[in-house]
């Protein structure tokens, strides 16, 4: 197990890598660049001798690959630099922003097992008929509903039925525990229930299929309580492909929660991301595509794990 | 030209065979999915409201109409107005239009593309398939509406260039997919046929090996219809894709639509309905397809 868990990280090295060469040369083949950009409000100024001297601050005068060797150094160092655009170090613009979007994410994902799990298993129970039919539409319109819009009809329905707003000023939580829930309550419900709705698709089907295993024939056969066996025999083995695929949205929701935070104005890595493409910023658009990258390949890693520790069957060389 | 008959009615005869087994393929589907069928009626009327806008809009869905600014639903505006008095009911009807044109051509694009490239990549094996493999992973690590922000603000935006963010992060999923059901025609005598008759690389993909590929290549098909919509719309909405004054659902939940959330809140509610409803009955209708095609889950 130790050896497999040392080869699964080392293998994360060439695939990082990959990340970083590809990231790094799409950026500079992407029309536009961030000194245009910044000069181009004033135009009477920006005369070429200017922009030269800011392409020179920047380092962007030097030769293509004395930068992605000074980047490829950096990154060793695990040291970003600093964004092109605000000038300040990149380690500080993420951090916040990946805290909010961290946040986010846990909470959604609890909202989605919380909702996936009991609903999933109760359709499996209940197959074919209204309850099942029911879970299987509210489950299927979770993935037609925007859950930006779902977001802009909880902040309605609180406003005509309460006559009241979430907070729109982010707090973190160990400043104010209540009024950081407060805010983030309702995006991580819209996005929870969405997220939800492919988990619990997942958990019926998956609850479905083991069902019909001859083990539970077994369990059913020795005069097993059923509560037990649905617990131990059933569930168990039934969360490994719900697992999956819970893991896999989290780690899309580490960066993909775009426009929910603009519904519900908060500053994470989504938006962060928008802004840093927009303007061309190469260093921070690098280092946040570094961060999704590491979160989704190293979520993929602990799934594989998790595998091997739910699945006896399954046993890594 | 006597000889012109024969040859006609030989011809006419698999044409009519065939109408008729298609027939009775749709008549057999809308009897064991009555769901799917529903999804598919939604998305047909999607389609002839989307097609036929302009006939059937009560309003223009441009025409600004000051003394009706924010007005309720009422007899003359079914669904209210917006803060230019625009008619919501007339512009979500026009925007069908723009959903259902970025809807299917994205789907088509991402699927077809996906498709292709995963198809070659199981035919030719070895080191292709691996430098693929390895460059789709990248992709995929990626959330698609990131990714489909990261085009748009590259080619700038415009309703072509968001079909084509759009289309993009879809193809390596589709490759995938395909790739999976390729690999084991890829074994298949008459691929060896193929090869052992000296046809090129091409033909054999696209001839032999993509059309028996179908049944995964419609269920991404179908199942990217909802998502490119659901994407249209967050992009539209972000200010990243369809811009004013062309009517789209994302455009009209953007901006005045939240800021006069309480007072005309049927600006944000009936625009969010219309995408829902239409992702809806997208998935209803690829999920029965699904159903229907897949043999793996038809045993069951």
């Amino acid at each position: 197990m130790t050896r497999y868990i040392i080869k699964r990280l080392l293998l994360m090295i060439p695939t990082l890598l990959s990340v970083a060469v590809i990231i790094f040369f799409l950026m500079r083949i992407v029309p536009g660049d961030i000194v245009e950009l910044r000069f181009a409000g004033e135009s009477a100024y920006a005369q070429k001798e200017n922009l030269d001297k800011e392409r020179a601050r920047l380092g962007l005068d030097k030769p293509i690959w004395t930068q992605f060797l000074t980047w490829m150094g950096g990154l060793l160092r695990l040291d970003f630099g600093t964004s092109m655009w605000t000038g300040a170090p990149i380690g500080e613009e993420i951090r916040l922003r990946f805290a909010l979007s961290l946040q986010l994410a846990i909470m959604a994902t609890i909202v989605a097992i919380l909702l996936a799990i009991p609903l999933g298993v109760i359709a499996a129970l209940r197959q074919d008929t209204w309850i099942d039919y029911a879970v299987r539409i509210m489950s299927i319109a979770g993935l037609a509903m925007p859950s930006f819009w779902l977001g802009i009809v909880f902040i309605l329905g609180l406003l005509i039925i309460f006559k009241w707003l979430p907070p729109m000023v982010y707090t973190p939580f160990w400043v104010n525990p209540v009024q950081n829930l407060a805010q983030l309550i309702w995006p991580a419900l819209a996005v929870g229930y969405r997220y939800s709705a492919v988990a619990t698709r997942m958990t019926r089907s998956a609850m479905l299929e083991v069902l019909r295993e001859d083990y539970i024939r077994t369990a059913r056969a020795k005069g097993l309580w059923e509560k037990l066996i649905l617990s131990r025999h059933a569930l168990k083995n039934a969360m490994l492909p719900v697992l999956t695929v819970i893991a896999l949205e989290f780690a899309f929701l580490i960066g993909g929660l775009v426009v929910t935070e603009q519904v519900f104005n908060l500053n994470g890595l989504g938006l962060l991301f928008v802004e840093a493409i927009g303007h061309r910023d190469y260093t921070l658009t690098q280092a946040l595509v570094m961060l999704v990258a590491f979160v989704f390949i190293f979520v993929n890693f602990l799934v594989d794990l998790a595998y091997a520790w739910l699945d006896p069957r399954i046993r890594f060389r | 030209m006597a000889i012109g008959r024969p040859v006609e009615v030989a011809a006419e005869i698999p044409e009519v065979a065939a109408r008729r087994r298609w027939l009775a393929v749709v008549s057999e589907f809308c009897r064991k999915r009555p769901l799917g069928a529903v999804g598919a009626a939604v998305v047909l009327i999607n389609v002839v409201v989307g097609l036929g806008a302009n006939v059937i809009a009560p309003y223009d869905p441009v025409a600004t109409d000051y003394g009706a600014m924010l007005a309720p639903p009422s007899a003359s505006h079914w669904l209210g107005t917006d803060a230019f008095g625009r008619d919501v009911l007339s512009r979500i009807i026009y925007g069908s239009r723009t959903a259902m044109l970025v809807g299917f051509a994205c789907a088509f694009l991402g699927a077809t593309v996906g498709a292709v490239i995963g198809v070659a990549s199981a035919y030719f094996a070895g080191k292709v398939d691996l430098i693929l493999q390895r460059v789709m992973d990248i992709f995929l690590a990626f959330p698609l509406i990131i990714l489909a922000l990261a085009v748009v603000s590259i080619l700038g935006t415009g309703i072509g260039n968001v079909i084509i963010a759009i289309a993009i992060p879809m193809i390596p999923r589709a490759a995938l997919v395909t790739r999976s059901s390729a690999l084991a025609i890829r074994e298949m005598p008459y691929v060896d046929a193929a090869r052992a008759a000296g046809f090129r690389h091409r033909r054999i993909i696209l001839r032999h090996m993509l059309p028996n590929v179908m049944a995964p290549y419609l269920i991404m098909l179908t199942a990217y219809l909802g998502q490119a919509i659901l994407a249209e719309a967050s992009l539209t909405f972000l200010g990243l894709g369809v811009s004013e004054p062309t009517p789209a659902w994302g455009l009209m939940l953007r901006g005045a639509a939240v800021q006069f959330a309480e007072a005309a809140p049927w600006m944000a509610i009936f625009p969010g309905l219309a995408i829902s409803l239409a992702v809806f009955a997208f998935n209803l209708f690829g999920d029965s397809l699904r159903d229907a095609l897949d043999p793996r889950l038809r045993a069951q």
